[in-house]
């Protein structure tokens, strides 16, 4: 059957699974909308591109299946940048489509003509240009493959005008990928395999760190599994968050540059560390020089280029997490590191009491104890969608996540304002969910024009602002390493409530801890979006912090003032 | 200097691709050349880059991760063969031509071009013998050179093949990957 490239494209996304497409229309993609209309793809129409690049990424994070984005030729396409090198740095299957000029006036600075794919090469795990009619169907089909095997990632597919316009037989199966052959390597390294059970079986002092790579895996079971028999505690990267229950005694928490202490001094004390779909980032080692210098290390790592990459390890297994994790457990003996565990929490200390939840009421309202009761009031069964800032790393501190995928948040990149149209994302893969967003004054005034996206859509979501008037991670870092000189960084904001209401969305203000609850559980009763304005105090710090390039076991605690004095246990 | 050997999709872009993943990876590239394989559709590729082992496996690894290449392997540890092939213009006026002529015949060369106050030198080899006879070029007076860039080959038996090619059975599990 002959049909346009434009029809092409949209029978080949339906063949492929796809419902949602979030993207922006405009000239060199124009043909793509029109047959668009005919089918029955439901399409998202968005405010600014940022925002559907982040939208199919928060799809894809709330589903581990393809998010799809759509944009234009030129400006269109330069909007998506920021989010596919979101996606990238997470490792997130997202493919983005773009419309490019007719291949006839390629090169010749043409009316909304950019090299997309020269631009984002090193961002994306692959890209290519389109502009002829007979490859879109295997194209489209091959970036569907990329972006979600192995290791995922973003992929942006350019096709040109003409190419949309073009006829040509559509047939199913003569389109059919047809990947280049790549030479396989044989992963399995039984001296390495060996290596690290003989180390698993030994170690006195041994800690997992999980990161997301369980999750991409599918290998919550598994590493469960693993976790019980080998009786080994468990620290979090921010993107592993939710990989294993928070209320499993084994999970100590997140680690790294706001993680708790004692986990960081836990890691720097231990004699094994078992890195498992995690990849040694900055925020999570602190100095290289003297990160967990007692500690030998495995690596279970699907992507053989992070082996060695910044911690040098002493086993690497390159494979998948569940399939490894398996492969081990008939080898691992049930040990009781009962001396060890309660080590662990010996090193808890003052922690406890130190922490802002137990501090008497001060009659200031915290942004922990917005998250905190957020928490127990959704029984922490929400998909909760964070945007970058203090408050994110006040969720991960505050909001225990049981479950895998109710956690998404920009790690890698951490991009401003990425909450909001992410939870759209989020929400529209998962109807059936509860979404929260959880977003800064900054980052909220980023993306904020997606609420018209909501409106339009008749999407229910709950957005919660933690507003203190001030761009919070930078200005901490330049009260505690510039001598508070805040600049650039106090922030001017609209009555987000009002804001909310002229986009008709309900909206609420709260500046007291006692209407906190209150305002949560009728925002929750209500079917539709509500928008809470959340005062906070202003200058807040996150604790514990471990400076950049400082060691991780050199953390700033929050100071001793009164109010910490007469702190009692909880 | 670690001496990295792909096979690449013989594709317009890929060496794009393929310089801007060492630019990512802020690893400094001393050559990079490329040429047809007996297979239209692949070309070999010879990256020599400065860089440690660590950083050389790092590279090695992230490039097989790129879609079009097809194979890369480190062979700086392996008996092998490196060549590197110059163009040299050097000033040579009646008086030194011949004096010159036998310079050039002792690092085997081969004179390919004569001119009134020049001549054109072709030779091949390893960078240092290359860099050798440039030495002693150089007071004659270098007036342009060109050169290609390394190629290397493992020596003896160890075999540095493309991946076969794709069969029945590649697309049809390329196909149940889907989904």
């Amino acid at each position: 059957m002959k049909l346009t490239g434009a029809e092409i494209l949209c029978e080949t996304l339906t063949r492929l699974g796809v419902k949602h497409i979030f993207g922006y229309p405009g000239g060199a993609i124009l043909p793509v909308y029109d047959a668009l209309g005919k089918s029955k793809l439901h399409h998202i129409l968005v405010r600014h591109e940022q925002g559907a690049t982040h939208m199919a990424d928060g799809y894809a994070r709330a589903t581990g299946g393809v998010g799809v984005a759509m944009a234009t030729s030129g400006p269109g396409a330069t909007n998506m940048v920021t989010g596919i090198a979101t996606a990238m740095l997470d490792s997130s299957p997202v493919v983005c489509i773009t419309g490019q000029v007719s291949s006839k006036l390629l090169g010749t600075d043409a009316f909304q003509e950019v090299d997309i794919t020269g631009i984002t090469m090193p961002i994306t795990k692959h890209n290519v240009v389109v502009s002829k009619v007979e490859d879109i169907a295997r194209t489209v089909r091959e970036a569907f493959i990329i972006a979600n095997s192995g290791r995922p990632g973003p992929v942006l597919v350019d096709i040109t005008k003409d190419a949309q316009q073009a006829t040509a037989e559509f047939d199913w199966e003569a389109s059919a990928p047809k990947l280049p052959v790549k030479r396989q390597r044989n992963n399995h390294d039984q001296e390495e395999f060996d290596r690290a059970v003989e180390l698993l079986n030994s170690a006195k002092r041994p800690l997992i760190l999980a990161g997301r790579g369980i999750i991409l895996s599918g290998a919550m079971r598994a590493f469960e599994q693993f976790v019980h028999t080998s009786n080994i505690p468990v620290a979090m990267t921010l993107l592993g968050i939710g990989c294993f229950p928070a209320s499993d005694p084994l999970n100590l928490g997140m680690m790294g540059m706001h993680g708790e202490a004692w986990v960081n001094n836990a890691i720097q004390e231990a004699d094994l560390l078992i890195a498992v779909g995690m990849r040694f980032d900055d925020r999570v080692t602190g100095d290289l020089r003297v990160y967990a210098r007692n500690a030998k290390k495995i690596h279970i790592e699907v992507d053989r280029a992070e082996i060695n990459k910044n911690v040098k390890v002493d086993a690497a297994i390159i494979g998948d997490a569940g399939e490894t994790l398996a492969a081990l457990l008939p080898h691992i003996h049930e040990r009781d590191h009962g001396a060890w565990l309660a080590h662990i929490t010996g090193l808890k200390g003052d922690s406890a009491v130190r922490d802002i939840q137990s501090l008497p009421d001060s009659g200031h309202l915290y942004a922990a104890h917005v998250i905190n009761d957020l928490w127990k009031v959704t029984g922490g069964n929400a998909i909760v969608v964070t945007d970058v800032g203090q408050h994110q790393m006040w969720e991960a501190q505050y909001y225990h996540h049981n479950a895998p995928r109710t956690l998404i948040t920009s790690g890698g990149l951490g991009t401003m304002g990425f909450a909001l149209p992410a939870a759209i994302g989020a929400k529209m893969a998962r109807p059936d969910a509860e979404v929260w967003v959880i977003v800064g004054d900054g980052g909220f005034q980023m993306t904020m024009c997606e609420l018209a996206t909501i409106v339009q859509e008749k999407i229910n979501i709950k957005i919660a602002i933690i507003n203190n008037g001030f761009l919070g991670m930078v200005r901490q870092w330049q009260e505690f390493f510039y001598d508070k000189r805040y600049v650039a960084t106090p922030l001017v904001a609209p009555n987000f409530a009002a804001l909310a209401n002229s986009f008709g969305i309900r909206g609420e203000t709260v500046t007291a801890r006692k209407d906190v609850v209150p305002t949560i559980e009728a925002a929750r009763k209500s079917d539709q979006t509500v928008l809470i304005d959340f005062r906070v105090e202003q200058e807040d710090s996150v604790y514990p912090m471990v400076a950049a390039g400082a060691a991780l076991h050199d953390m700033i605690r929050r100071p001793n003032n009164p109010l910490v004095e007469t702190a009692t246990e909880p | 200097m670690q001496t990295i050997v792909a096979y690449v999709q013989n594709k317009p872009g890929v060496l794009n691709r393929v310089a801007s993943l060492t630019r990512r990876l802020a690893i400094n590239i001393d050559s990079l050349t490329v040429g047809p394989t007996d297979n239209v559709e692949i070309a070999r590729m010879t990256i020599c880059a400065h860089t440690d082992e660590r950083g050389a496996t790092r590279l090695e690894a992230s490039l097989e991760k790129l879609v079009d290449v097809l194979l890369a392997e480190n062979i700086s540890d392996r008996p092998m063969l490196e060549r590197d092939l110059a163009l040299i213009k050097v000033a040579a006026g009646q008086q030194n031509r011949p004096h010159l002529m036998e310079l050039i015949k002792v690092f085997r060369g081969r004179v390919v071009d004569v001119a009134l106050d020049s001549l054109i030198v072709e030779v091949s080899g390893t960078v240092d013998k290359i860099d050798g006879l440039l030495e002693v070029l150089r007071p004659f007076g270098v007036l342009e050179m060109a050169r290609t860039g390394r190629i290397a080959m493992t020596r003896g038996n160890d075999l540095l093949r493309p991946p076969a090619e794709a069969g029945q059975e590649a697309a049809g599990s390329k196909a149940s990957a889907e989904q």
